[in-house]
């Protein structure tokens, strides 16, 4: 596979970045809503507040949208061939972005089981996937 | 000079500054940003959720976004240190024209901290990382067209739209633009043409995308009293309404519904219209999937109900509802901003000016823009000299 376009870590997801380092999923969660939210920022985008904490999520979601990438996007090369990208309704109710790992793109269907897996970035840290739940 | 009427209709009624007698701030970029929104607010006995309007020196949808807002008012103007009197100047006007209650504007910039953190506040590009490089551009998403695709996935999944359906609006747009002498493509197409041009986005084929040409246009404004005088008919701007709900697709609330949902059914308010006064929609076409979520948006028809309402063909020419009647994005031109078209069009239409494509005795159009992934959404009723 190409290298993908490695993300830069905010100051603000440095929590989310550390913690991916040993295969763990963390969620900032706003302190005074008691509730999650995505992406990762120094107030909460529902009540402004800025009292952030970390949890740890199941890694457990259901596919929200998708889309099979036939030419290639930003950082990948047309020799990977197509691959889906999917939004991914986590079970902590908040939406992120993904590829769906070890699964014929086109086999990905909206509502579909998954479960995060982690892929290798050059520095040690790994980037949020997604592989079809058993 | 008009009249302005504006005098006394509107006040300021929250503060906050932040400055530190070292001359540096802790806080920098977004952090600094809303950490001014929210003292503001405060000071005002305001929260968050009463505002729905902003002003930001750039582009705010990413600061909406950030704050977790969805404004019906944005003023990105920026013209350097007058900047944020301009900001109250154009708020005052959208407040007393109605456009919006509550406006927060920001400022922040922190030259001294960001030579120490080597970048990262203002000015710049957005304040900090991208959140979309950080959290969108490694899944190697195609943009914009990915972002649309998925908006289409979920359409389909959600309320059963088919790929016919969504090239129907293809077909029938390229109709228009082969009355277009000035169009990109005029050759007529077929659904079956659209389903077989190669797939770029599931589900979402070439012929379901916009083109990418060169293009150009402008337009004038003046007081209706001035307009009467002037060398062609007045087209009225009866009503405006914008609405931004996010900035990046991992973030937009629901993908088959957009912000014109907002801005749609409020524009007609103010114009005080209804669906069925529309003669001529000019609904941004980037894709298919963009115009057939504006019909639902603007309530040409129901949630979930844009496949089967387009499948007769009634956008095209003849139709009941004369849809992108230049040839539209998707055939006509599209230069990367395609909103100054909307516009050009529906004055044109107006005003009679359209030829062979002209829809008879048309008196009311709609300039329906689309910014961003499904972003931020402006309707714009026009009318014709009958209708002021």
């Amino acid at each position: 596979m190409s290298p993908i376009l490695e993300p830069r870590a905010s100051d603000d997801a440095a929590p989310f970045w550390d913690a991916t380092r040993r295969s763990e999923l963390l969620l900032p969660w706003c302190v005074a809503c008691a509730r999650p939210f995505w992406f990762p920022r120094a107030i909460c985008p529902r009540c402004l507040g800025d009292a952030i904490e970390w949890r740890t999520a199941t890694g457990n979601g259901v596919v929200y949208a998708a889309s099979v990438q036939h030419l290639p996007g930003p950082g990948r090369d047309a020799a990977d061939g197509p691959y889906v990208v999917v939004l991914v309704d986590l079970e902590e109710g908040v939406r992120v972005m993904g590829n769906v790992m070890e699964c014929a793109p086109d086999a990905v269907t909206i509502g579909l089981a998954v479960r995060a897996s982690w892929q290798p970035l050059s520095d040690g840290r790994q980037l949020l996937q997604f592989v079809p739940r058993a | 000079m008009t009249e302005r009427t504006l005098r006394a209709a509107t006040a300021i009624v929250g503060v906050a500054d932040r400055a530190s007698p070292t001359g540096v701030l802790e806080q920098h970029g977004r952090a600094l940003e809303a950490a001014m929104v929210r003292e503001s607010l405060a000071d005002a006995g305001l929260t968050i959720d009463d505002v729905d309007g902003i002003c930001y020196g750039g582009m705010a949808p990413g600061f909406a976004e950030y704050l977790g807002i969805r404004p019906r008012f944005l003023d990105g103007t920026m013209t350097g240190g007058s900047s944020y009197e301009i900001h109250v100047e154009h708020a005052a006007a959208a407040i007393a024209a109605g456009l919006c209650e509550v406006v927060v504007g920001v400022y922040a910039a922190t030259p001294r901290g960001d030579r120490a953190r080597k970048g990262g506040g203002r000015p710049g590009p957005p304040p900090g990382p991208n959140p979309m490089l950080e959290w969108e551009m490694p899944y190697g998403l195609r943009m914009p067209m990915g972002a649309y695709a998925l908006a289409a996935s979920r359409h389909m999944a959600e309320y059963g739209t088919t790929s016919e359906q969504l090239a129907q609006i293809a077909v029938d747009t390229r109709r228009w633009a082969s009355l277009n002498p000035n169009a990109r493509y005029r050759e007529p197409i077929s659904v079956a043409d659209v389903l077989a041009s190669p797939i770029q986005a599931s589900p979402l084929h070439l012929l379901d995308c916009c083109l990418v040409t060169d293009g150009a246009g402008a337009f004038v404004m003046t007081s209706a009293a001035r307009a009467r005088d002037l060398e062609k008919p007045p087209v009225h701007v009866l009503g405006a309404v914008s609405c931004s709900d996010h900035s990046m697709i991992t973030a937009m609330p629901d993908l088959a519904v957009t912000a014109g949902a907002i801005s749609g059914p409020a524009a007609f308010a103010h114009a005080g219209i209804t669906d069925v006064d529309v003669d001529v929609l000019m609904g941004y076409d980037s894709f298919t999937i963009t115009a057939l979520l504006h019909l639902e948006d603007l309530g040409f028809c129901a949630k979930g109900e844009g496949g089967a309402f387009v499948e007769d063909g009634k956008l095209g020419p003849g139709g009941s509802l004369p849809t992108n009647t230049n040839g539209g994005g998707l055939s006509y031109t599209h230069p990367g901003q395609y909103g100054m078209f909307l516009l050009v069009e529906a004055v044109r239409q107006l005003r009679d000016e359209c030829g062979a494509r002209q829809v008879p005795g048309a008196e009311i159009a709609v300039a329906h823009g689309s910014g961003g992934v499904l972003s931020t959404m402006a309707t714009i009723v026009l009318g014709g000299e009958t209708t002021r």
